[in-house]
């Protein structure tokens, strides 16, 4: 399960050499302008819909075989929404690729500019391993619309996905300008030696600072699409079933908590927090029934690496007799049940690190208002969530709470919403997606200036007078009367 | 100079003062909007002598590329400001039942700003400009390389602007070592390529988004213009951009010249001819050069000419008073391709003019080097203007005219590859300090029921249906009214 795969075959590795010369085949064909074709474009993004569309049982089997997603989770997380985003590009490409006209004034005139989106050039795509299909191919859908060739690396931690990846775009995209390389740290290695226009990462801040440090080395443009400790407000005077529905649906509805935008951990007052925990308990027994360990509707944990690194959160001696709610494991199946846990100290380790998984600690403070203070004295997450009626509470939530994004009175959700930017800020990550965004975030919005040579003023021009730098202020302040007094000499200095 | 060991110390009190809000109110970033403009209005004096004593700059350039420019600037800002801070509604599917999205923009928290030398002051305040608007605290860190304009900015700030939210902070290299690596929530750095990869590498350490306003070698393709008013404005701006700002170390300056061999003895002459205009017989009293900023610098530039054939190249002007920093104008015709004049970004007053079979070898010639930060046209050729556009990529591309492109508020000031990465300039500086936010606000009333589990093939037709956003099939499912495949 995950790690290298043995290479049987006498497929030579895939070192320096070979990614520097698929970089190569990559230029020559982004070179040729074959790329920046409308019909390039949208054949392309056809060829991906239709892929999805066509082997969605396969696709939901990989899915399964590497994560054991539900397959309900594997149809609206990860195909219909890469369908979307196809289905949206493919609507809006043709408005999303004209030029955007630009005002010009005074101090340009006469002039017109525009601002023309152009495609960078040869892109980096590397997934990530719990929404392996949709996080390899949702960047793609944006790299192709902006008109770029690309190669993408999906995770080798979700192998049966990036296998399946590698055959499917081998046979549904054009292979001259995408490509797919499978690998792990070797691979990836050699991959972030060679000069890319663009690197999109999705993944952790560790990897994110090493990428970054290595596009540094060709000045290449990053975005990192990472994690953080997604928060949840829970207040009172709330419809509570509501409420825990939607954090459920967002916890260990997603991938079992293995979602960067999960609820990490939730904030409610010492005197709520017991209601909470009740209709938290009753929802989840509702999901996932008695035996949840059992339950197909739950992803599993990833891999050992990680049942183990969550099972230390467990273990850690400051949480002990904090388990209010589940705490089994089945190592042999990968699996950990919905667990709660109540007035987890802010020291302990499963506060220190995003958590990424079934564990779900609750805070107490003594007035809600002092929930935002504890989650501003942390890293700035990808995602913040409040539950509440309280405007005043909301407003300010909004106001002083910073995150990639924030929902209010539900969690996750706004992953769907693709005329919203999805991305992080601080450590959660640079740059943003979805939509246009995607459009955008790869791509370069060329400034273009078109004047005449009619028109012409000397003031510019050496050699230099007081004359000139009378006109000149009163150009640039647009006082038209300035303008004609020193057009005429008649200027009081 | 700030007691450089305090830095930590200094920096949390910056934090602190970011957080207590007070950078967030709109009236606070107006007063200091206000606060430079009162400083460009009032001290202009000071900031031109500091000018000249660094760069030799003439109050007249010094006014159109830099205080002139920024007072447009800053009253652009204060125009647009409740706009930019406004946010605006994102679009929802219609099954968002009551649900509103939008985006607004927040201020990043505690940026650097890293100005060159070249442009001392608006280089600084430029981007100052845009971090006060979108809210931020600031530390600013001029260039040593322009040590007047340094200490009069460090004088100046603190009695117009608020100084528990702006600091400057001035020195050398290792000063700026010790800033890079501390954390910051953005690094906007004005300066060489060499630097700008050091930038990013420690910006890398705390994933510290940047903005990196680089350089390269801006080409000028002149075409083969016929009409002779064309050619005098042509030559006049191509000069004029070249040599007027700064004496050419400008990073959107002019750096080479392309045009087609049959044409060139024209565009010499008339080179030539507009020289004597702009600068007289005696270029080094004219007063409307300025000066190369160093010795460092000088000594670079002296040695670009020391390859014998470029020597042998030069048409027009070449020499040098060394201990007045001054380089005449110089123009040089075919210099080597492969000698380091056209390897290097010239970043002074020596234009070479590259000759070309035909006018369209040009793209070629500029393809095969690095993306550079502008690409200037001078053509009347519509078919040229189209291929250049599809067929070049730089930061930007101005045809007949150079440099006025940094002026314009609503366009994109910013590099691509070696040239930068990020944008400046009207909104684009007050978005390039900001992150926009994404907000989504949901009432507890209207769900869909088939959101959560237990699973089963019915919720998942449902959901086959609602993303699809065939709405009137999720009915006829719900009423039962259609079977599942």
């Amino acid at each position: 399960m995950g790690g290298e795969k043995e290479e049987t075959s006498s497929k030579p590795a895939f070192d320096v050499g070979a990614a520097s010369e698929l970089v190569g085949k990559l230029r020559g064909a982004f070179a040729s302008g074959k790329t920046r074709s409308y019909q390039w474009r949208e054949s392309q993004l056809k060829g991906l819909l239709k892929m999805t569309e066509e082997h969605e049982q396969e696709i939901a089997d990989a899915l399964h075989s590497d994560l054991a997603k539900p397959e309900l989770e594997s149809y609206i997380y990860e195909a219909a929404m890469l369908k979307n985003s196809c289905r949206l590009a493919l609507k809006e490409l043709k408005r999303w690729m004209v030029p955007e006209k630009a005002k010009t004034s005074l101090t340009t005139f006469p002039s017109s500019a525009e601002i023309v989106p152009e495609p960078l050039g040869v892109v980096l795509i590397i997934s990530a391993w719990n929404y392996p299909y949709l996080l390899s191919l949702d960047p793609v859908v944006g790299a192709i619309a902006a008109g770029n060739a690309l190669v993408l690396k999906p995770s080798e931690i979700a192998p049966a996905t990036s296998s399946l990846l590698a055959k499917l775009m081998g046979e549904y995209l054009d292979t001259s300008c995408i490509r797919v390389v499978e690998g792990a740290v070797p691979e990836t290695t050699a991959l972030l030696e060679q000069k890319w226009d663009k690197i999109f990462y999705t993944g952790n801040g560790k990897i994110g600072r090493i990428i970054m440090a290595a596009a540094a080395k060709h000045l290449t443009p990053v975005a990192l699409e990472l994690g953080g400790k997604s928060p949840v407000v829970v207040d009172s005077g709330i419809d509570l079933k509501v409420s825990c529905r939607r954090i459920i649906a967002g916890k260990w509805g997603c991938n079992n908590g293995q979602a960067c935008i999960s609820p990490d951990y939730v904030i409610t007052t010492r005197e709520h927090a017991p209601k909470v925990v009740d209709a938290l308990k009753q929802e989840l027994e509702k999901f996932y029934g008695k035996n949840p360990l059992e339950s197909k509707d739950l992803s599993r944990i990833v891999n050992s690496n990680h049942f183990f690194r969550l099972s230390k959160l467990l273990d850690d001696d400051k949480v002990s007799g904090k388990v209010v709610h589940g705490g089994e494991k089945d190592q042999s199946k990968l699996r950990i049940a919905p667990t709660l846990l109540l007035d987890v100290p802010r020291d302990a380790l499963i506060m220190q690190e995003e958590i990424f998984g079934p564990l779900l600690p609750i805070l107490t403070v003594d007035k809600i208002e002092d929930s935002f203070d504890v989650i501003n004295s942390g890293m700035k997450p990808l995602a913040a969530y409040l539950f509440t009626n309280n405007k005043k509470l909301r407003e300010e939530f909004v106001m002083s709470v910073s995150a990639g994004g924030l929902v209010v009175n539900d969690t996750t959700v706004h992953l769907a919403i693709l005329s919203l930017p999805f991305g992080g800020v601080g450590e959660s990550g640079i740059g943003a997606y979805h939509g246009k965004f995607s459009f955008d975030a790869f791509s370069h919005k060329k400034a273009v200036v078109y004047r005449g040579f009619m028109g012409d003023a000397a003031i510019r021009y050496p050699p230099y007078t007081k004359m000139k730098l009378r006109l000149l202020k009163a150009l640039i302040t647009g006082n038209f009367f300035a303008i004609i007094r020193a057009i005429f000499g008649l200027s009081k200095d | 100079m700030e007691a450089i060991d305090d830095l930590d110390l200094q920096l949390g009190m910056l934090r602190e003062y970011y957080y207590s809000g007070k950078t967030r109110d709109a009236s606070w970033r107006r007063s200091q909007l206000k606060g430079i403009l009162s400083l460009l209005k009032e001290r202009e004096d000071e900031l031109f002598r500091a000018l000249h004593q660094d760069l030799g700059k003439h109050p007249v350039e010094a006014y159109r590329d830099e205080i002139g420019c920024l007072i447009k600037s800053v009253n652009y800002a204060l125009d647009c400001l409740s706009q930019w801070m406004s946010g605006r509604k994102a679009k929802l599917p219609r099954a968002a039942l009551l649900t509103s999205a939008e985006i607004i923009p927040e201020p990043l928290g505690l940026v650097l700003i890293i100005s060159s030398w070249n442009f001392p002051f608006g280089l600084s305040l430029e981007p100052l400009i845009g971090a006060l608007a979108a809210g931020n605290v600031a530390v600013l860190k001029p260039s040593e390389s322009a040590p007047a304009s340094s200490s009069l900015l460090a004088n100046l700030i603190p009695v117009y602007l608020d100084n528990k939210a702006v600091n400057v902070v001035e020195g050398g290299p290792d000063v700026g070592q010790q800033l890079l690596h501390k954390k910051w929530d953005k690094i906007f750095f004005t300066g060489s390529t060499k630097i700008g990869r050091a930038v990013m590498a420690a910006a890398s350490e705390n994933l510290t988004p940047v903005t990196l306003e680089l350089g390269g070698k801006c080409p000028a393709v002149i075409d083969s213009l016929t009409r002779s008013l064309d050619r005098e404005v042509a030559v006049q701006r191509v000069l004029g951009t070249k040599f007027s700002p700064c004496a050419g170390q400008a990073c959107i300056a002019i750096d080479y010249v392309l045009v087609e061999e049959k044409f060139s003895p024209t565009l010499v002459e008339l080179m030539k001819g507009m020289m004597k205009k702009m600068f007289g017989e005696n270029p080094k009293e004219s007063g409307s050069i300025a000066r190369i900023v160093n010795k460092r610098h000088l000594q670079r530039l002296k040695s670009l000419l020391d390859d014998p054939l470029v020597k042998a190249s030069i048409v027009h002007g070449g020499s040098m008073d060394e201990d007045s920093l001054y380089i005449e104008p110089t123009i040089l015709l075919d210099p080597p391709t492969k000698a380091a004049i056209m390897v290097d970004e010239i970043f002074g007053p020596l234009l070479p003019i590259i000759t070309l079979n035909k006018i369209e070898d040009s793209i070629n010639f500029i393809n095969s080097r690095p993306k550079p930060l502008a690409i200037y046209g001078f053509t009347n050729n519509e078919s040229l203007k189209t291929r250049m556009i599809s067929q070049t990529s730089s930061g930007s591309l101005t045809f007949n005219d150079a440099v006025i492109q940094y002026a314009a508020d609503t366009l994109p000031f910013g590099g691509i590859g070696e040239s930068g990465m990020g944008k400046y300039h009207g909104k684009f500086s007050f978005d390039t300090f900001s992150h926009q936010k994404a907000v989504l606000r949901r009432s507890f009333l209207i769900d869909f029921w088939f959101r959560f589990p237990p699973w089963n093939d019915y919720k998942l037709q449902l959901f086959r249906a609602m993303y699809g956003f065939n709405y009137l099939l999720l009915l006829l499912i719900t009423l039962g009214l259609k079977r599942s495949k």
